[in-house]
């Protein structure tokens, strides 16, 4: 299947290896995979914030490139990009043409290990890690794309890995986009509960779907001089066992 | 720490998050809540047709507001009751003051009702020359320490055992102790005398019935049934979108909320109370009054989105389940609703002028929606008020941020180069203390997705 990547800006500029890891597995499990270099931002960072005339500005533009595309689906590692696609629809609701226009791609834009398990069907992608290894729920995939088991099973699938849940594994991180700079006091508050949790379970890595909660989680374990280290699913699901600098 | 503003919303959670008696009296209340209410939702097999039900039944009662309120009214009235309208709280506390007055009341019960809290009843009937006594423990306790109600259902869930131990040996000569036992019992004692002294009992109203004219009042205390039938006068204050079309809806919501609120299968006590006495040998008060608020309500039924706002039913589930409130309690809102569905009603309710940053004391996780037994998408409507918000209130630097931000996202060219720019930029300036006073930074890759592709 032919799939065009929506890498994420927060991936694109902070996190590339999960860009990297993303068309390793997508790859790994047959699809061809584009990427259309003119992609930046879902709009999210304006819409959460309030700023609707620069969410649509935004938004208009991301619908105008995918739907340029001849892929079957646009998959992105992100559950909270993939839900603010989803969002499209409030931003054009008196606006016909552009609501179909963002119907149709929000109908095409998948999350991940949405895409893995719904769409192609495929549990288990080859991947091997070994150690101690828990998931955190992010909120938008949680919620908003109602992504519990999808993760789960892929990661059971890993070989070599030990799979712990985590205690109040759909508790929020506290990241929230503006709101960790915004109130960043309550933002680490809430953020200390999910550390806790996270060294109660004993592991040696968390893994979750979106950038954002994974730099609000390391930044944190990373300040607290700690060793688990934190880990998108899409890099879990690349590795093969050898820790290794990954390449396109 | 009481009587905070809205405006100062950031200092208030900042002090709160300083408080270790808080935040270790909301840890363990929110959570037994939590708990408890996952558990009772888990146990009824229909949970989520209930919620679909009691969404349905708010949906068409907020459709036709008009029309149920005055057969509630018809209804009301052809059983005794007399239903005063008040557009505001002003005007709902001077009717209920000139109640007080033309009969010389001195002493006015009350049990626990948010409504009042919201109009200030207290103030104007001590104004008024009125003993106020609240007969709810937690509000019992919050009245002895000047404070506000910092939870829907649990006005003093902010307060540990031992606080609330200090304050009744202080103000009603309580040996010290640490039983709960018998801190209840010397509430009681002290109690029981108000009630049998008392010319006026004030309760809310949790349902207002339209087919029958019916007011329904859940508690586990028993106080409101002593109040609402111990006085000569009861006078009931209800919200107008509490009203429910038919005495059979009951069925549902009675179902949701003891369990969404305390994780009860059932309250102790719910009074179902129509009219008043008809015989003068029956037992009960001569005068029903029944008050019925707007005070902003019938704003929000104009558009579809911020109707649903009028749906809640004061469960206080949202409140438990949200990760800020967790955190900060209850009085750092500022407001007297706090948590997620405050931070969406009470910007309705007052205007944004000065509760402009309570849609933006969230993370937008969800967690509130999900346990709403009504199902109110508070997430949508933080961001409906945070749209109305930002272009008006945002700041000029906020404004000009996004503006700047909107033209990089829409030309590759300026995301490239700002790409470009910010790995330079991160080197000599730090990016964000906002964010690096609690957490580190992850450094800009040195070459971004875009160009790994293109090699």
């Amino acid at each position: 299947m032919k799939i065009s990547l929506f890498v994420t800006c927060l991936v694109d500029q902070l996190w590339t290896s999960i860009g990297v890891s993303s068309v390793e597995v997508l790859r790994r499990v047959g699809c061809e995979v584009e990427f259309d270099k003119r992609q930046t931002c879902c709009a999210q960072p304006a819409f959460n914030t309030g700023y609707r005339d620069e969410a649509r500005q935004v938004a208009r533009r991301f619908i105008s490139i995918f739907e340029e595309s001849k892929a079957e689906a646009i998959v992105s590692p992100s559950g909270s990009c993939t839900a603010m696609v989803r969002h499209y629809r409030e931003l054009f609701a008196d606006d016909p043409q552009w609501l179909a226009r963002a119907n149709a791609i929000a109908a095409k834009t998948h999350e991940l290990s949405s895409f893995l398990i719904r769409v192609l069907k495929v549990e288990d992608v080859g991947a091997s890690w070994k150690g101690r290894l828990t998931w955190h729920d992010a909120c938008h995939g949680l919620r908003d794309l109602n992504l519990k088991t999808e993760p789960r099973t892929l990661i059971r699938n890993v070989r070599g890995a030990e799979f712990v849940e985590l205690e109040h594994a759909d508790a929020c991180c506290g990241f929230g986009g503006t709101f960790s700079v915004k109130y960043p006091e309550i933002s680490v508050a809430i953020l200390d509960q999910k550390i806790e949790a996270i060294e109660r379970a004993g592991v040696g890595a968390v893994v979750s779907g979106d950038a954002s909660c994974l730099m609000q989680i390391g930044g944190r374990l990373s300040r607290k001089g700690s060793n688990v280290r934190v880990m998108h699913l899409a890099e879990l699901l690349a590795a093969d066992g050898i820790d290794k600098k990954r390449g396109l | 720490m009481n009587h905070l503003s809205s405006e100062t919303f950031r200092e208030n959670a900042r002090a709160a998050l300083q408080d270790v008696h808080l935040r270790g009296a909301l840890k363990n209340a929110t959570s037994l809540f939590g708990e408890r209410r996952k558990q009772a939702a888990a146990n009824l097999p229909n949970w989520e047709d209930l919620r679909n039900q009691a969404r349905a039944i708010k949906d068409d009662a907020l459709l036709h507001l008009d029309r149920y309120l005055e057969e509630f009214e018809r209804n009301a009235e052809s059983r005794g009751a007399k239903v005063h309208w008040a557009r505001d709280a002003a005007e709902a506390n001077s009717i209920i003051v000139r109640l007080g007055i033309d009969r010389q009341a001195r002493t006015v019960v009350k049990s626990k009702s948010m409504t009042t809290e919201e109009t200030h009843l207290n103030t104007a009937l001590e104004a008024a020359g009125m003993q106020v006594v609240e007969t709810d423990l937690g509000e019992y306790i919050i009245q002895l320490a000047e404070e506000t109600p910092s939870h829907i259902i649990a006005p003093a869930i902010h307060k540990t055992r031992r606080q609330i131990s200090e304050l009744f040996t202080a103000e009603l000569g309580m040996p010290p102790t640490d039983d709960i036992a018998q801190m209840t019992r010397t509430a009681r004692a002290t109690l029981r005398d108000r009630f049998a002294a008392a010319d006026v009992g004030v309760s809310g109203v949790n349902f207002g019935v339209a087919e029958t004219g019916t007011i329904v009042i859940v508690e586990n205390e028993g106080n409101i049934r002593l109040t609402t039938s111990l006085p000569p006068i009861h006078i009931a204050v209800m919200g107008i979108e509490k009203v429910i079309p038919r005495f059979a809806d009951l069925d549902v919501f009675l179902k949701l909320l003891p369990r969404s609120g305390t994780g009860q299968r059932l309250t102790t006590y719910q009074s179902f109370i129509t009219g008043v006495k008809r015989a003068s040998t029956d037992e009960g008060p001569e005068e029903l009054h029944i008050v019925l608020l707007d005070n902003g309500r019938s704003r929000m039924l104009d558009h579809p989105l911020t109707r649903q706002s009028l749906a809640c039913i004061r469960c206080g589930a949202c409140l438990n389940a949200c990760p800020v409130y967790q955190q900060i309690g209850g009085h750092a809102y500022g407001s007297v609703y706090p948590g997620p569905i405050g931070a969406v009603i009470t910007p309705q309710l007052m205007g944004i002028e000065k509760t402009s940053q309570l849609p933006y004391a969230s993370s937008l996780c969800g967690a509130c929606r999900e346990v709403c037994p009504v199902k109110i998408d508070i997430p949508r409507l933080l961001l409906h008020l945070r749209a109305e918000i930002a272009p008006r209130k945002g700041g000029i630097a906020e404004r000009l941020a996004f503006k700047t931000w909107a033209r990089i996202m829409t030309s590759p060219a300026l995301y490239r180069l700002s790409s470009a720019a910010g790995r330079i930029v991160q080197r000599v300036i730090p990016i964000s203390r906002a964010w690096t006073k609690g957490r580190d930074m992850r450094p800009i890759e040195s070459k971004s997705f875009h160009d790994l592709w293109n090699e």
